[in-house]
């Protein structure tokens, strides 16, 4: 099983939100755009320009500049390329 | 009719509150309940918009509250929102009941709001728009369910075809028959509530849905590496065309029919100052509200186009990264281009930035950038002072010192927004986020409707405004009068007027203050004449220099190039004038019209000020700079 900050996942990759370390947490805003720990997320792509990224999870698409996303760690889900 | 009175205490009209995240259809469905009896004011002491309107045919009033994701929010418009539910905003009542909006392709999150809504308490429907695009998306939701699983009435519609909104009325119309919800088990925070949540999607069947194909299909182009760099740039090409050049024959319609009814009420009136007052002060006050008209509704008809059909996110997805260099975002991109043909419709764009500090950081940088009214008084200068020479093969130099001068206009803007974001807006961080909506087609009506309530929301609120200071400009230009002398000309006479008039008196007095920038007396009379608007400094040296008519610009041209100072005996206007004067006009806020809309769109009079005073020490300095460099060199 690997973790990874959602910094560092590629297009097409496929991950799930897990539970923060002891001492950290995801930032409140993010919770509340659902991003909390269980919940599965597609890194689509990222912009021409090389940031921000859409993500998808739970049935919609954002984007986030990348230095947002290492607040949270993802579990890489088998099936992603 | 007005707006709701500020002060509602205990008994009043039947209110009920739409609550919904941004895109889910709300404005939409707040449009079609309340049809043209919505109004549009502001919550005291922010900027952020009040919408309330009446339900069709019913006493009952629906308050449209900002689009929020949570109800503890961290924007202006969240805490509105928040502090309204919670009673604790003053002057706004704690609404009857919640008309919940949600968006049924994406209830896995929208019921995280959903739940948070619940948890108040209050009389409460739940309504589910865009359920035509689950069932195409081969979904299937199981309303009655989802209604019996919250514990409160959940109808499902679509809201730009009018689906669903009739037995919706029907409930509207009587509130208080709503059943509360009862109490679900705790869910104190963001796990907890997206938990119950996604239990809740798996019941109803609202987590199978195929893939939005059409969606996915479109933005394989429109964000692809190369074409979608090239989609993008030319989407703005084609905008900035239009609010260039589309709007310049209605401009000029606009222009000509005032100057028309200026000379036939003269025709009409008796002569006098009272005419005068009305031909050249009222008459063109309203002409020069107006004249900003073609540009604000061509402007956001294109905005709103772009946002409803889900483009504008992308736009700004694209360019993010370049504005997030100076702090600023990719929301940021097209206020500013706007800004190119006028600062005023540009700010108004400005509100499709959602952070606040972004947007004001967008708002405050906009004077910079070249606006059309910076383009005669540029033309003037240029084709009098600059030789047309040529430097680069075609390339003249009056046309690199033109283009010059837009490159120094955008680079100041761009260093003002790192300067800003290093200053006054540190610490304040904000988290860039925002939705990539499904592409949709546009619905003509709510998009008219939109934009022809920013055309009002600018008339009533600058428009009047920027009315009253022409008519204080006017005044100071005119009065007060000297006695005719007979020996003089007309032309001689208006310039012996404009001499003795306040401006005149100004002008003198401020002259020691602009000496080292090469500008005597004169100058400063334009200068505080294009406080009206830029290009009004031509008009007004046209009248000093009593060359005749304002539109003459060769005999206007030969007349600055040949004046003499009296007591030097030398050439008033240098090549080192023009230039610094030029260069004033690039950095200095000469611009009542732009002030006036930066303070209603800001909430405060604070920020213009600060633009106009740290705008005009740039233009001095710069001036002085340049001044002296093209003295030593040329």
């Amino acid at each position: 099983m690997v973790t990874v900050p959602l910094s560092r996942l590629e297009p097409g990759q496929t991950g799930r939100i897990c539970a923060p370390e002891p001492g950290e947490s995801i930032p409140l805003r993010l919770r509340d755009l659902g991003f909390v720990p269980g919940t599965l997320l597609l890194l689509r792509r990222r912009s021409p320009l090389g940031d921000p990224v859409e993500l998808e999870l739970r049935g919609y698409r954002i984007c986030l500049r990348t230095e947002q996303l290492a607040a949270v760690r993802v579990e890489l889900e088998p099936s992603s390329k | 009719m007005t707006a709701a009175p500020a002060a509602v205490l205990g008994s009043g009209p039947t209110r009920v509150a739409l609550v919904g995240s941004p895109n889910t259809g709300k404005t939409t469905l707040f449009n079609a309940l309340t049809g043209s009896s919505a109004r549009v004011g502001n919550y005291p002491g922010v900027t952020v918009e009040r919408r309330e309107g009446q339900l069709l045919g019913s006493e009952v009033r629906i308050l449209d509250l900002p689009g929020t994701y949570a109800l503890h929010g961290e924007t202006p418009d969240e805490q509105i929102v928040t502090r309204i539910l919670s009673g604790t905003l003053e002057g706004e009542r704690v609404p009857d009941a919640l008309l919940v909006v949600a968006d049924a392709t994406t209830l896995r999150r929208g019921l995280g709001l959903v739940r948070e809504a619940l948890d108040l308490g209050l009389p409460t429907i739940v309504v589910v728009t865009m359920i035509d695009e689950v069932k195409a998306r081969g979904g299937k939701l199981d309303i009655m369910k989802l209604s019996r699983l919250l514990g409160v009435h959940v109808l499902g519609v679509v809201g730009h075809r009018g689906v669903g909104l009739e037995p919706l009325r029907g409930f509207l119309r009587d509130p208080a028959s709503w059943p509360r919800p009862r109490a679900l088990p705790r869910a104190a925070d963001a796990e907890a509530r997206f938990a119950w949540a996604d239990q809740i999607c798996r019941e109803v069947g609202a987590d199978r849905l195929e893939p939005d194909t059409r969606t996915d299909w479109i933005d394989r182009v429109l964000l692809h590496p190369v074409a979608g760099i090239a989609v993008f740039a030319a989407v703005m090409i084609l905008l900035f065309q239009s609010i260039f050049a589309w709007a310049v024959p209605a401009m000029d319609a606009i222009d000509a029919t005032f100057g028309e009814l200026g000379v036939v009420s003269r025709a009409v009136l008796p002569a006098g100052w009272i005419t005068d007052l009305w031909a050249d002060g009222i008459l063109a006050g309203v002409g020069s509200v107006l004249i900003f008209l073609p540009q604000i509704l061509i402007l956001f008809t294109f905005l709103h186009l772009l946002q409803d059909v889900g483009y504008m996110s992308r736009a700004a997805f694209v360019v993010d990264r370049v504005m997030g260099w100076v702090g600023l975002q990719g929301r940021s991109f097209v206020p500013l281009l706007s800004c190119y043909a006028c600062a005023v419709p540009g700010m108004m764009a400005a509100r499709t930035v959602a952070s606040p500090r972004e947007r004001l950081a967008t708002i405050l940088v906009s004077p910079f950038m070249t606006c059309s009214a910076r383009l005669p008084v540029y033309t003037l200068l240029i084709a009098a002072f600059v030789p047309a020479e040529r430097v680069l093969g075609p390339l003249g130099l009056q046309g690199l010192v033109m283009l010059g001068l837009y490159l120094l206009g955008a680079a100041t803007a761009f260093g003002s927004a790192a300067l800003l974001n290093r200053t006054l807006l540190r610490g304040t961080v904000s988290v860039f986020y925002m939705e990539l909506p499904p592409y949709r087609m546009p619905t003509w009506r709510l998009l008219l409707r939109q934009v022809w309530g920013s055309a009002r929301a600018f008339l009533k609120r600058a428009g009047t405004i920027i009315l009253a200071a022409s008519v204080i400009l006017w005044m100071l230009l005119n009065f007060p009068t000297p006695e005719p002398n007979p020996a003089f000309s007309p032309a001689e006479q208006t310039r012996a007027n404009v001499e003795a008039s306040f401006a005149g008196r100004l002008g003198h007095a401020i002259e020691p203050a602009i000496a080292p920038l090469g500008f005597d007396w004169k100058i400063g009379v334009g200068l505080i004449a294009s406080l009206a608007a830029r290009e009004v400094i031509v008009a007004t040296l046209a009248q000093i220099y009593a060359s005749g008519e304002a539109d003459d610009y060769t005999s206007l041209r030969q007349a600055l190039v040949s004046d003499v100072d009296p007591r030097t005996g030398k050439h008033v206007f240098s090549l080192a004038t023009a230039l610094s004067l030029l260069v004033f006009f690039v950095f200095a806020l000469q611009c009542t019209s732009t002030i006036v809309v930066m303070a209603r769109e800001t909430g405060s009079w604070r920020w213009p000020a600060l633009a106009f005073g740290y705008m005009l020490a740039l233009a001095w300095i710069g001036s002085f700079l340049t001044y002296h460099a093209a003295r030593a060199l040329l």
